[in-house]
């Protein structure tokens, strides 16, 4: 039980024990420790601002969303009145189109039927003349009897 | 499994003796006990590599489960010295964790069975030790001086002016008075209060450790002097049948008791270091 040089031996270990814990264990460890509760913290925050941002921008999709609605309803409203005016304007071209088809083969059929008639006269007239000339037994000078032929053919 | 030449009395003495070398022929100082010291440089090399060992490799990232371990440790005293000490000091922490670990180790060595390590060493020739270095009054000094000079040496550093600052506290606390006259009757009283107080700090520091792990030490080989010289046809005769189990029983109780012994006195040292240390940072006003 006497104090003897362990005494120095133990004081200068310990010195040397807490020197080496100073430099190379404790910085190394408590770093590493208060580093990852930075980083932690650091992470913490960033949930925080994501799941802020998170809700502003479902806020804004909200607001879109129906700004876009909005539109669509408008552009369907004016898309069903563009329509109705189309059909009824489609509806109008195509009346007047079928007036005017109409208008335009009455005269044409008008047209056939008076150029008919001519070509009927004229062959009317020159049946009548060659009926004229067989009662006649002679020939009837066109020339001479135009005028009487043109009677004729008013006649008929 | 005990050398019976001296029967229980020469069995105790045999583990409190300390196996020495003599540096010096015939000088009762430069005698060494080479068991204590073997044994604590050994566990400090443990403490040391165990540590580095993950202190080398530590990260922010996900810790492994030693690195776990030791951070907890390291976490609980830092949270104990940032509590304690007041003062601005990069070493405090790190001699906190050294004493901790360090003495918990020595202390340690109590739990290991008494005649284990010392059966081992007849094996190679060293026929008596002690295998508890914190039941050596000169290792637990060692660490309470050291202690010591840190807080003589902080006290002269941090209390200004340099040194004078540290014996004009030694004179004007703890009584003081405004007036000066009394206060230099009342210096007497304090001069020597502080004398008494600043020796029985670092004394009282390493006794306390040596004391309980003496006692404790000495338990164990009380209980194990149960048994002592038997042989083995006495342990299965009834007589020596309950001894052997009250043996078993007394040193499974007396173990278990002493884990918590162990931890708290290296726990108890390490608070009051941080506290001794505290109290050399401490800048008393003037007044």
């Amino acid at each position: 039980m006497n104090i003897n040089v362990t005494l120095v031996i133990q004081m200068v270990v310990f010195f040397a024990v807490i020197w080496f814990t100073m430099k190379y264990i404790w910085p190394q460890i408590l770093g590493a420790m208060e580093e990852r509760e930075k980083k932690i913290a650091d992470g913490l925050a960033a949930g925080d601002r994501a799941e802020k941002e998170l809700n502003q921008a479902k806020a804004k999709v909200e607001t879109l969303i129906t700004e876009a609605k909005e539109q669509a309803s408008h552009i369907k409203d004016q898309a069903t009145q563009m329509a109705t005016k189309i059909k009824d304007q489609a509806k109008s071209d195509a009346l007047a189109e079928k007036e005017r088809q109409l208008h335009a083969a009455k005269a044409e059929i008008e047209q056939e039927a008076n150029r008919a008639k001519e070509a009927l006269r004229q062959q009317v007239s020159a049946l009548a003349i060659a009926g004229t000339e067989q009662l006649l037994s002679k020939e009837v000078d066109a020339a001479k009897h135009a005028d009487l032929l043109d009677d004729l053919i008013k006649e008929i | 499994m005990a050398s019976g030449e001296g029967g229980a009395g020469g069995y105790i003495e045999h583990h409190l003796v300390n196996h020495t070398t003599q540096l010096v022929e015939d000088n009762s100082f430069w005698t060494m006990n080479t068991d204590s010291v073997f044994y604590t440089i050994l566990l400090a090399i443990l403490y040391i590599w165990f540590f580095r060992r993950v202190a080398k490799k530590a990260s922010a990232g996900v810790p492994s489960r030693t690195q776990n371990f030791l951070e907890l440790i390291i976490g609980f005293i830092d949270a104990q010295v940032k509590d304690i000490f007041h003062g601005n000091s990069k070493v405090v922490a790190p001699l906190a964790l050294s004493i901790f670990i360090w003495v918990f180790l020595m202390n340690f060595m109590d739990l290991i069975p008494v005649d284990l390590l010392p059966w081992l060493g007849t094996l190679v020739g060293i026929d008596y030790m002690r295998v508890v270095p914190s039941t050596d009054l000169n290792i637990t000094f060692g660490l309470s001086f050291g202690v010591m000079l840190l807080v003589f040496y902080y006290s002269f550093t941090v209390k200004k002016p340099f040194a004078l600052g540290y014996f004009k506290e030694f004179a004007t606390h703890p009584f003081e008075s405004p007036n000066l006259l009394v206060q230099m009757i009342l210096a007497i009283p304090n001069i020597f209060l502080n004398i008494v107080e600043t020796v029985a700090k670092p004394v009282s520091l390493g006794l306390r450790l040596f004391g309980n792990m003496y006692a404790g030490e000495l338990i164990f080989i009380l209980i194990a002097v149960l048994t002592l010289n038997y042989g083995a046809a006495d342990l299965f005769s009834v007589g020596g049948g309950i001894m052997t189990v009250s043996q078993f029983l007394l040193a499974l109780v007396w173990a278990l008791f002493h884990i918590l012994i162990i931890t708290l006195q290296a726990y108890i040292f390490m608070m009051l270091s941080i506290v001794y240390l505290n109290m050399a940072h401490e800048q008393h006003d003037s007044h």
